[in-house]
């Protein structure tokens, strides 16, 4: 063998061992990141989302009624949200544990507004 | 060769980063401290960020009739825009984080100077922004809806803030020739920042901009 063991040579990601974490984890599977091209694709359909998104905005669009727009509004809201923690954040990729870390803050957050809606809507602070 | 049969090599491996980084020591759960550390950080701002945009949606519903509201100020095309621009600046984050797990440093540079002048291009429209509302008569004290309005974007472009100044830093790093693949994973801390501020800010346009006023 001649290589030494300093010898690191810089290796691209990509055809590095699999995740050890990942592995580890019963919960986690681990794959390879997404490419730039699906990157790309994602931002695209981002935009597209962003679009219809706006596209709520104009006068047309109200004769819907205010309570269908609101459904449209979130349903898009949170396929963005999950477009970009999913594939951009890794989320999708990454140990399962930082999932549960996130999820467990979104659910206080959703929790702290309940709490207040309570507070106005039920006991009329 | 790390032989993965040997308890020792297998005590000494490295933590995983979900990329090739420097070597870290070994921790209980496989992942590096620091992007635990991260992701709870994140987990934590989402109550900081839940708390403001509830504050705002009640301020809101009690802003008294005939008083300046959403209606009067806002300008959906121009916000429109500044959310598109953020939400590519997400896009040459990772493609920024992409080329340097690649070990394409000069690529890196490109893409990460590209996110940090999204970034600013931004926080130049919230300051437009806020300067017309303020000339338009929307003070942070004029009314409830002006706090929780200037609070809840105020803090949302203080993080944006923050974010440039870690790209920056990364890129004077990367120029200074101390940032490659094997320390890639601080450049993926950072993505995930910026990232959490885009999604953010998809909350905001949407529940702040969007919804029905």
């Amino acid at each position: 063998m001649t290589q030494t063991q300093s010898a690191q040579p810089e290796v691209p990601a990509e055809a590095t061992p699999p995740d050890v974490a990942a592995d580890g984890d019963d919960h986690g599977e681990h794959h390879d990141h997404p490419s730039d091209r699906q990157y790309v694709k994602i931002a695209l359909i981002l935009g597209g989302l962003t679009a219809l998104e706006v596209f709520t905005y104009f006068e047309s669009v109200h004769n819907l009624g205010d309570a269908a727009i609101y459904v449209v509004l979130i349903v898009l809201m949170i396929l963005k949200f999950i477009y970009v923690v999913a594939w951009f954040m890794h989320l999708k990729f990454d140990s399962v544990l930082f999932r549960r870390v996130f999820v467990a803050g979104i659910v206080l957050a959703l929790g702290v507004y309940l709490v207040m809606l309570t507070a106005f809507r039920i006991w009329g602070v | 060769m790390t032989d993965v049969a040997d308890p020792e090599a297998a005590r000494t491996a490295p933590a995983s980063t979900g990329h090739e980084a420097a070597a870290h020591p070994p921790t209980t759960t496989g992942l590096t401290h620091n992007k635990v550390a991260m992701w709870l950080f994140l987990g934590s701002e989402c109550l900081l960020f839940g708390a403001l945009i509830t504050t705002y949606m009640f301020a809101k519903s009690r802003l008294p009739a005939g008083e300046i509201g959403p209606n009067d100020v806002f300008d959906i095309p121009f916000t429109s825009v500044s959310s598109f621009v953020l939400l590519m600046s997400s896009l040459t984050m990772v493609l920024a984080l992409s080329a340097l797990t690649r070990g394409e440093e000069r690529t890196f540079r490109v893409w990460i100077a590209a996110t940090a002048l999204l970034g600013g291009t931004f926080i130049a429209g919230q300051v437009y922004e806020f300067t017309v509302f303020y000339n338009l008569g929307l003070g942070y004290t004029t009314n409830i809806f002006g706090s929780a309005f200037y609070t809840l974007t105020g803090f949302h472009g203080a993080h944006v803030t923050i974010g440039i100044v870690m790209l920056m830093s990364a890129l004077v790093a990367s120029l200074r020739g101390r940032l490659s693949a094997r320390n890639a994973e601080t450049v993926e801390l950072i993505g995930l920042y910026w990232h959490f501020v885009d999604i953010v800010w998809i909350l905001i346009f949407t529940v702040i901009y969007l919804f029905p006023q």
